[in-house]
């Protein structure tokens, strides 16, 4: 208890700089003006913003990035809530209900509910990161190169039965992923890889290009293939924000659940925000006694996932901040930043720079506070936003991705390479593809290749090793565990059910 | 014969063609694929070209046997348009300058869209052109050329 009270003071000390809070309060701008925008995930967003960070501080470029990714899911849910268009795929539940109230002239008690149970969600899942990471890093620091490489095994396990989709294809898409990411430079003998003689190849692929390609370029094609409907803005009636008694009375027991949940949901690999708000709907409809009024503007039904959605978008740096393993796909592009920053995530982080780690963590406080504070009042521009016309939208989300692709190296090599990868990501929407993995294989197939070596070389080549240490055994049984249960019919039936909650 | 899952079918393709392919490329160009204790550069993507191949012809063999939905058409227009701009604002920022590029972007893309509104995407361009020169040439200090090289 001390030493958490140390921790987190030191924490604060560090987040609560002049400069420090300036980023935050930044990102957590830029991160709702991109998520407001439709269409744009935060895993877009991330990706495009993430080379205006390059030239600041570590700890700085950290804390705006992590504030990008609250503002991004902010955004969204705003958008959801208003136009019935969700920013992103965790607010696809939020719209069903907010966006009914904001229909019955109650969008300002929508989106205040949203923001305060976020903000409560988020204050919780802090704390609890802030309690069960010291724990996990010392028992992180216990893993060999044998553990980490099953462990990796089922992280990307787990992301497969948490994402939605075939669980083959989606295996072959974290295969295609961590092929990708083996292109370049063999760490072990030197030898450039795949890279056919082109000297920017054999540095790698780099993941800015391929998350910004995958999920920016295809999602904007995939847009502008769909005829730009009339979108129904509320623009006058949000005007009473605060939500009465009975809503307060309504809405503080889904908060308390959509917490829970998410921050349970959130540590898993995978699925995190996304999951999370539709298993919080889920159970809230479930649990209602009138569950007839979900769909027509319940409370409970913004209240619950909007929470369970922010409790796991901070629970989710878990894995990430003590096992150095990304859980998702935004946590994937952390990790891609700390090595650019010359910081190799894992348990270490935490030891060896606590300030960074602490002052992370207390910035996500932070960042959550700002957004309940700064956004509330600002709801008016973010709307004004959404009256600009996608035609006008969609060239300006170009121009920001490809100035941040092209300074990554100052070449036009990873424009290309960028463009090329939008191809293929909308080859992946025209094929029903899930994405996600394929990143996720991407930034952990180097790590992966290394782990195994190291492990095998050190059991002089018995593949055995990996059952024989009982760490390991156990984290790859889980993983089988999984992939038998994904595949037996009853209950691939109802993970297809839980992704088509509508 | 008509497919009765194309999805899949093509999907299963994709996999199959890019795992060979990896496979291939390790075979040819000879990684050396050393022994299980140590293993050289080849030794695991070619072992994942492999399993994907295979999963490849799974998910193909699959599709066979059940049924889906038909690929929607490929939105040519704006996959050209947008990603044409895309390409063209990489090749031209360095030596027309990024006033320029950007113009050449937005127009480009603009006119990939529904409704290509020539007025308007020139107003938008050069407020975005001025915009971007502001926040990351003078306030990120990113290291752009504004105008083209031969302005001087």
């Amino acid at each position: 208890m001390e030493q958490l009270i140390a921790n987190l003071s030191l924490g604060f000390s560090v987040a609560l700089t002049l400069n420090n809070l300036m980023y935050c309060l930044i990102g957590c701008l830029l991160g709702t003006l991109i998520g407001v925008l439709p269409g744009i995930g935060p895993v877009a967003t991330i990706a495009m913003l993430l080379p205006a960070t390059f030239t600041l501080p570590p700890e700085s470029s950290l804390i705006m990035l992590a504030g990008i990714y609250y503002g991004a899911q902010y955004g969204g849910s705003t958008t959801a809530i208003l136009i019935n268009i969700p920013g992103e795929s965790s607010s696809v539940v939020t719209a069903l209900d907010g966006y009914q109230m904001a229909r019955q002239g109650r969008a300002g008690p929508a989106l205040a509910t949203a923001a305060l149970g976020s903000f409560f969600a988020g204050t919780v899942a802090t704390i609890l990161l802030a309690v069960a990471s010291p724990p996990l890093a010392q028992l992180a620091f216990k893993f060999g190169s044998a553990e980490y490489f099953s462990l990796m095994t089922l992280g990307l396990i787990a992301a497969v039965v948490l994402a939605h989709g075939s669980v083959v294809k989606a295996v072959a898409m974290i295969i295609l992923g961590l092929l990708l990411g083996l292109v370049g430079t063999d760490v072990n003998s030197g030898m450039a890889r795949f890279s056919f003689g082109v000297p920017e190849l054999s540095d790698g692929i780099g993941f800015v290009a391929v998350a910004m390609g995958v999920f920016g370029l295809a999602e904007i094609m995939k847009n502008l293939e769909q005829n730009e409907e009339e979108r129904e803005v509320f623009l006058a009636k949000v005007t009473n924000l605060w939500p009465s008694k009975q809503d307060f009375k309504d809405a503080t027991p889904a908060v308390l659940r959509g917490t829970a949940l998410g921050s349970l949901l959130g540590i898993l690999p995978g699925g995190g925000a996304v999951l999370a708000s539709f298993a919080a709907y889920t159970l809230e409809k479930k649990i209602a006694k009138d569950p007839s009024k979900f769909g027509k503007g319940d409370i409970r039904g913004v209240a619950s996932p909007e929470s369970a959605n922010n409790a796991a978008a901070q629970t989710s740096f878990i894995p990430l901040l003590t096992l150095g393993i990304p859980p998702n796909p935004v946590m994937a592009l952390m990790v891609g930043a700390m090595i650019i920053q010359g910081i190799q995530p894992g348990p270490q982080v935490m030891t060896e720079r606590p300030q960074l780690f602490w002052g992370m963590i207390a910035s996500m406080w932070i960042g959550n506070l700002m957004l309940v504070v700064l956004n509330l009042p600002l709801i008016g521009i973010w709307i004004k936003l959404l009256t600009v016309p996608y035609r006008l939208l969609y060239p300006a989300i170009l121009v920001f991705c490809a100035i941040g692709v092209y300074s990554l190296s100052n070449a036009s090599f990873d424009v290309v390479i960028t463009a090329a990868f939008g191809f293929l990501g909308y080859l992946f929407v025209k094929l029903e593809c899930e994405p996600a993995p394929l990143l996720l294989g991407f930034i952990l197939g180097p790590m992966m290749e290394e782990n195994l070596r190291r492990a095998m070389l050190l059991s002089r080549g018995d593949a055995t090793t990996f059952f024989t240490r009982p760490l390991s055994a156990t984290l790859l049984a889980i993983a089988l565990l999984l992939l038998i249960v994904i595949l037996l019919p009853a209950i691939r039936k109802k993970r297809e059910q839980a992704f088509q909650e509508e | 014969m008509k497919l009765k899952n194309p999805k899949d079918f093509w999907s299963g393709v994709m996999f199959a063609t890019f795992g060979l392919a990896f496979a291939i490329v390790v075979k040819h160009y000879d990684y050396p694929m050393g022994t299980a204790s140590r293993m050289g550069a080849g030794y695991f993507p070619f072992v994942l070209g492999c399993v994907m191949a295979v999963l490849g012809f799974i998910i193909i063999g699959q599709s066979i046997a059940t049924k889906g939905t038909p690929i929607s058409k490929f939105a040519w227009r704006p996959l050209i348009w947008v990603l044409g701009g895309f390409v063209i604002f990489g090749l031209t920022a360095q030596w027309l300058g990024l006033v320029i590029a950007i113009i050449l972007l937005v127009m480009i893309s603009a006119y990939g869209g529904h409704e290509f509104k020539l007025k308007e995407s020139l107003i938008s361009s050069a407020i975005l052109a001025a915009g971007s020169v502001a926040v990351f040439v003078y306030g990120l200090k990113l290291p752009f050329p504004v105008w083209p090289e031969f302005f001087g």
